[in-house]
């Protein structure tokens, strides 16, 4: 194995156990699977995901709503454990040498928020709009470091400032509703490092965001890294936004990883029908503005009732071409090197397909 | 609206004590009262535990307020039979149990009248030594000027106005605040402070009658707060208004002016009285049988709930009477409304009515009270509950009589007619259904209408209204101001008391009979001469089946077994309040 | 704020001036539509002319109604002369007038009514405050599990139970039964507060249990939909411990809309509990109410309905600043 090899650890199922020792690893997922019991049946949420993750590297995990990204990254949080939260969880998450889903609910939750942190979607309904900005980054310093009011008031308006909030210290005691879009989701970012986390979890954060802001918020996640070292999961479903931030991009289809690899493997040589779905979807700054947006047939797959085989068929317009089993056998992750690809297509007849009908249309 | 909410208050409460019964309760009860009741009724006709000890404090209670303690506007009984503790009238009624409670005795005066002039003149004497609560002397003149303050309605409305009948004489007096002459009311003469002389236009037996209520009563005219005199009227009784609050309590303290070698009427025995206002009537009868509370002064009978406790239990039964209270149930025939102007078809429905139904429906023999054979309840002098001329108190119908009558009338196989009843008294309706229903048997077809109860005086006490619609039979109930049988006999039988509105001569009796009796009781100064005439005006009218009597009204009451002095004053129909005293002085 | 404070309450009055009218419409109406008239239920027995007009004369119902309203707010405003007969009385701004029935000073009355009923309020709002909202959290933390049910099942049972029923048995049980209380009743505060609290605590337990339910309902469903709430879910990302989650920023958002109800309710109450002043035959402001429709008695139904309204709207104005106290978005302007 390599050293390139084992930060980009393949994430075949056959892997189990923690990164070996000296490892660059910081994160590793085997075989996570997380289900719900709902009156209508079993969830299955996420099932079977596994990878890794290196110090200071960021993968992007990329997926419509309801692929089952932001539940694996609730997972890894551990926010799916507790009284009340009916989903059971499998599997392995390595955090930093540490099994969290075998760990105790209680040591878990001095990891969160401080060995790792997340960001959300919508900073507006993700920050509680009673209390200022300023008492609930204090309130997240102060449970995972034994500092007066006054001391972590300083480092809130210290990390605002660091986001980039002009003269943090008269806005800290704003409320979150009086922070612009941006804003807010600069002082949510502040927030979530206040702690220096190892890993953060960015979920979708610049969705609700102006396409301007957009760039700003990401050049500032991108800033951070840099300048805290900090593993970084970006969570999208917007392929654009990964590509120039990602080291490693992951695509998931109903809760499962259908593509993985590096960025820029996955950017210019997509195998996957879905991941090509993504790209022609995406709307490009250096394209022509006549040229249609295609956007992917049907709707995403119900997580009760996953079709059989792949779970892509039914949306995939290559399924079953010469007699391919797409509907009856689920296909396996596998390819060469670091480029994993979850389809019955050979290889060949994947990049053909790419660069004669894909990539010109792009 | 309220009675559903009190049926089911009610309800609750039965239910409430029921799951108590379950729970092996009633510990309050056998501790309290560990002295055994006097028995059930032994205050009718007799004194229970007769006593002269003076001290405590007697603790009544009420679940209404009085409509004013305004001698001039206070009308409730209750209101009146307290008004003894602070009201003083030239006669008034002895503290004894059986009839002799009903024959006036002199208060304020030192005597009985001189009556002159051939019963037109009154003439009184005032005793000496008699007090108001601020040292005052009662004279003859604030016997005039309380008098006087009736005339006032203006100011002073909702009182008795009898006397303004007898006394105005076309004066067309306004009441002392209106009046600029300054001898006031005319027909009232004050010689001197110690003698009051009434003339009347017209000789009326019953005058003194009019004296003995309330509002001729004497009220200092320094002390006159006219429409506020309510709130802290003076005193000439035993007792003095301590506090009042509308609605909450009223405390009444010894007047120590009162003078007891003065007053032969009343004994005075606590300390203090208390009447407490409860919205609770189930709240009321659980502290009576805790013995937290002495006495219901409303008298209106224990809830049913209480009700079934106390009649289960040999030992609260005892601490109970249910006195005819003075009030008569009755359905009137209207003459004017065939078949009914057929002395027969009215005998018909006599003898079918089956009155233990009609008893039930007003509440059985102790919540209702005991059939009532004829007209005349016994707290009116000149009453015979022997008398009953169709033999009703045996309780059953009487179908081959009502036939034999239905075909002396010339309806064989019965008739309809109409039964107009209030639809606000339930009891009233339940009684209507019974008769109803009695009254099928022999083929009447009587259907029942529900009229709104406030309307009483416009639906059935109009007789053109009664004759147009048809009112066959009316259900109604009657009560005397005063206990004589002109007070009250004559509103129901006399035919110069038939109005066009508000009439009580509902059978719409014009009988020269009854007239030239009437004259002659108001000449009958002697009681118990004019209660034969009485007893005669009542055999007419049963023997002219005019009404068809139900029952004598009574409820059953609860005792607190501590009072002293306990018995019913036939006069009020309920416990003598001023003679209460309590044994543990407490 | 302050300027909304002044325009809050000078709409306030208009309302309360609205209520009265409405109150004195009302009362003018039903006679005239039913055919009964209030003056006779001031004449006791009498069906006489000559009583029935001096009722209706010494009751001022004989001017027209017009009259009569401009009279009242003239008494409300500057006060006004009552005619007792031998002399005249000055009633003195805020006047009510008198009482037809019982000829006591309404405004008087109402004010010396006025601690039982707000004893009665606050002390059994304290308890159902406790009660339910503390009832609705655990049923909502331990949502369909036995004890959630036994929760749902005693407000089910809180919100169907009248309160003569449970007030009645209540006070069977302990007062005539087990003699654990004394009677209910009340006695001023200052005088002896145990006595006070003795007095009150059956009618409070009895209020309370009623409004307990409601709450208690309120607070499960307004904490479940906390719970989903984007901001619960950041809480516990930052690793904030469960307790803090729920206790501090759950809770604060619970009780927001609670604090509207309950001022609400709390204002309601304050112009009278009737029913419950009426089983435990507590004096307030309810029970005057109560004796006032019965009996006709006008200046005290308007007294008791004007200042019924005014706790109302004086609670809504709070309510309405207290929001923007608690809810920062929340500007008054």
């Amino acid at each position: 194995m390599t050293t390139d090899n084992t930060v980009r650890t393949s994430p075949g199922p056959t892997l189990a156990g923690p990164p070996p020792p000296g490892s660059d690893v910081f994160l590793r997922i085997n075989d996570l699977r997380i289900q719900f019991k709902t009156d209508d049946g079993i969830v299955k949420a996420v099932d079977g995901l596994s990878f890794g993750l290196g110090r200071g590297k960021t993968l992007g995990i990329v997926g419509e709503s309801g692929s089952g990204k932001s539940v694996t990254s609730l997972g890894i949080l551990g926010l799916h454990r507790g009284r009340g939260r009916n989903a059971d969880v499998t599997g392995e998450i390595w955090l930093d040498g540490e099994e969290l889903i075998s760990t105790p609910q209680e040591r878990v939750r001095q990891l969160r928020g401080q060995k790792m942190a997340m960001i959300f979607q919508d900073p507006l309904t993700s920050m509680h709009p009673y209390y200022s900005i300023g008492t609930q980054i204090v309130e997240a310093y102060r449970v995972h470091n034994a500092v007066s009011k006054k001391v972590a008031r300083r480092r809130a308006i210290e990390m605002l400032g660091r986001v980039g909030i002009p003269r943090p210290e008269r806005r800290v005691d704003d409320y979150p509703h009086e922070f612009s879009g941006g804003m807010r989701q600069r002082a949510m970012i502040a927030m979530a490092l206040v702690c220096n986390p190892e890993l953060l979890i960015a979920d979708e954060p610049t969705t609700a965001l102006d396409v301007t802001v957009q760039a700003q918020i990401l050049d500032l996640i991108r800033d951070l890294q840099g300048e805290f070292g900090s593993a970084v999961i970006i969570i999208t479903h917007d392929l654009g936004v990964v590509a120039e931030l990602a080291d490693d991009i992951l695509v998931m289809y109903g809760g499962k990883c259908v593509e993985y690899g590096p960025a820029d493997e996955l950017f210019w040589r997509p195998e996957h029908p879905y991941t090509w779905g993504l790209l022609s979807s995406m709307p490009r700054v250096d394209r022509d503005v006549r040229d249609r947006l295609v956007p992917i047939k049907g709707s995403p797959p119900s997580l009760i009732n996953l079709p059989r085989g792949c779970a892509f068929h039914p949306r995939c317009p290559y399924s079953e071409r010469d007699g391919i089993p797409c509907r009856s056998v689920v296909p396996e992750l596998a390819g060469e090197q670091q480029h994993l690809v979850a389809c019955h297509l050979p290889a060949a007849q994947r990049r053909r397909i790419f660069s004669d009908d894909i990539a010109p249309a792009l | 609206m309220t009675v559903k909410r009190r049926a089911i208050a009610a309800g609750a409460a039965v239910l409430a004590m029921a799951l108590l019964a379950a729970c092996g309760g009633n510990k309050a009860t056998t501790t309290t009262n560990s002295n055994t009741g006097a028995g059930f009724n032994a205050a009718v006709g007799k004194v229970v535990n007769p006593s002269t000890k003076k001290g405590g404090t007697l603790q009544m209670w009420s679940s209404q307020d009085a409509d004013s303690w305004d001698p001039a506007i206070g009308y409730y009984a209750f209101v009146w039979d307290l008004n003894q503790l602070y009201t003083r009238t030239l006669v008034t009624y002895p503290a004894q149990p059986g009839t002799a409670g009903l024959k006036l005795a002199p208060d304020l005066a030192s005597a009985m009248p001189d009556i002159t002039d051939g019963g037109k003149t009154y003439t009184f004497h005032l005793r000496s030594g008699i007090k108001f609560d601020d040292g005052t002397a009662i004279t003859s003149k604030d016997i005039k000027y309380g008098i006087e303050r009736i005339f006032a309605q203006d100011v002073l409305p909702g009182g008795p106005i009898y006397l303004m009948g007898q006394l105005d004489e076309g004066q067309n007096y306004p009441g002392p605040y209106k009046d600029k002459d300054p001898a006031g009311l005319k027909s009232i003469e004050t010689p001197d402070d110690s003698t009051i002389i009434f003339h009347l236009k017209a000789p009326y037996a019953d005058f003194p009658y009019l004296l003995a209520m309330p509002g001729a009563g004497p009220v200092p005219q320094a002390r006159d707060t006219g429409a506020k005199y309510a709130l802290k009227p003076a005193s000439s009784g035993p007792y003095m208004f301590q506090s009042y609050e509308p609605g909450k309590s009223t405390v009444w303290v010894r007047n120590p002016n009162w003078d007891p070698s003065t007053d032969p009427i009343r004994k005075a025995l606590p300390d203090k009285i208390n009447l407490t206002i409860t919205s609770n009537a189930d709240d009321l009868d659980s502290r009576l049988i805790a013995g937290t509370a002495d006495i219901d002064v409303g008298q209106t009978g224990v809830q049913s709930a209480a009700q079934i406790k106390v009649l289960q239990n040999p030992s609260l039964k005892a601490n109970t009477d249910a006195p005819p209270n003075g009030f008569i149930r009755y359905a009137a025939f209207a003459t004017t409304v065939a078949p009914f102007d057929n002395i027969d078809c009215r005998k018909a429905v006599m003898y079918a009515a089956d009155h233990t139904a009609l008893q039930t429906a007003r509440g059985g023999p102790i919540g209702g009270g005991p059939i009532a054979p004829n007209m005349l309840p016994p707290n009116i002098l000149g009453s015979d509950t022997k008398y009953d001329p169709y033999n009703i108190v045996q309780g059953k119908p009487q179908l081959d009589k009502a036939k034999e009558e239905l075909q002396k009338c010339g309806k064989p196989n019965g008739f309809s007619t109409t039964i107009a009843v209030r639809n606000n008294k339930d009891k009233e309706i339940k009684s209507a259904e019974a008769l109803q229903q009695s009254l099928a048997a022999v083929g009447i077809k009587a259907n029942i209408y529900q009229y709104d109860g406030k309307l009483l005086s416009t639906v059935i006490g109009a007789p053109d209204n009664v004759k147009k619609n048809g009112y066959g039979i009316m259900i109604a109930g009657w009560g005397a101001d005063w206990p004589s049988g002109t007070g009250y006999l004559q509103p129901l039988i006399d035919q110069t008391f038939i109005l066009k509105n508000g009439n009580y001569n509902l059978p719409e009796i014009k009988d020269p009979q009854i007239q030239s009796l009437f004259q002659q009781t108001a000449l009958e100064t002697d009681p118990t001469k004019a209660a034969a005439l009485y007893n005669q005006m009542n055999h007419i009218v049963m023997e002219g089946a005019y009404y068809l009597p139900f029952t004598y009204d009574a409820a059953l009451n609860y005792r607190n077994p501590r009072l002293t002095n306990v018995f019913v004053n036939q006069a009020w129909g309920m416990i003598d309040f001023q003679a209460l005293g309590v044994s543990d002085g407490k | 704020m302050f300027r909304y404070i002044i325009r809050r309450l000078i709409a306030g009055v208009i309302t309360l001036l609205v209520v009265t009218l409405v109150t004195f419409g009302i009362f003018f109406m039903v006679p005239k539509l039913t055919g009964t008239d209030p003056a006779l239920l001031y004449t006791g027995k009498q069906t006489d002319k000559v009583a029935i007009e001096g009722a209706r004369k010494k009751m001022g119902l004989d001017k027209p109604v017009i009259e009569q309203y401009g009279l009242f707010v003239k008494g409300l405003v500057v006060g006004r002369d009552y005619d007792d007969g031998p002399d005249k009385t000055h009633c003195p701004a805020p006047c009510f007038g008198y009482s037809f029935k019982n000829q006591f000073n309404v405004w008087q009355r109402m004010l010396s009514d006025l601690p039982v009923t707000a004893s009665l309020a606050v002390g059994a709002a304290v308890i159902w405050l406790i009660l339910g909202v503390g009832a609705g959290i655990i049923s909502a933390l331990r949502k369909g599990r036995a004890i959630d049910r036994a929760v749902m099942t005693g407000a089910l049972a809180g919100v169907s139970l009248p309160i003569y029923f449970t007030g009645l048995l209540s006070a069977s049980i302990f007062v005539y039964t087990l003699n654990w209380l004394p009677s209910p009743g009340y006695s001023p505060f200052l005088q002896n507060p145990l006595t006070w609290a003795q007095g009150l605590i059956l009618p409070w337990i009895t209020l309370a249990f009623l409004f307990a339910a409601t709450y208690a309902r309120l607070t499960r469903a307004t904490m479940l939909e906390t719970l989903s709430e984007d901001y619960i879910r950041t809480a516990r990302a930052k690793g904030l411990r469960e307790r803090t989650v729920i206790g501090k920023h759950a809770l604060r958002s619970t009780l927001t809309p609670i604090t509207t109800v309950f001022g609400l309710d709390l204002g309601a109450l304050l112009g009278g509990a009737v029913l419950t002043e009426t089983v435990f035959n507590l004096n307030g402001l309810g029970k005057d109410a109560v004796l006032a429709i019965s009996t006709s008695d006008l200046p005290v139904i308007l007294g008791v309905t004007m200042f019924a309204a005014f706790f109302i709207v004086l609670a809504n104005l709070i309510v309405d600043v207290l929001y923007g106290v608690i809810d920062p978005r929340v500007r008054l302007a």
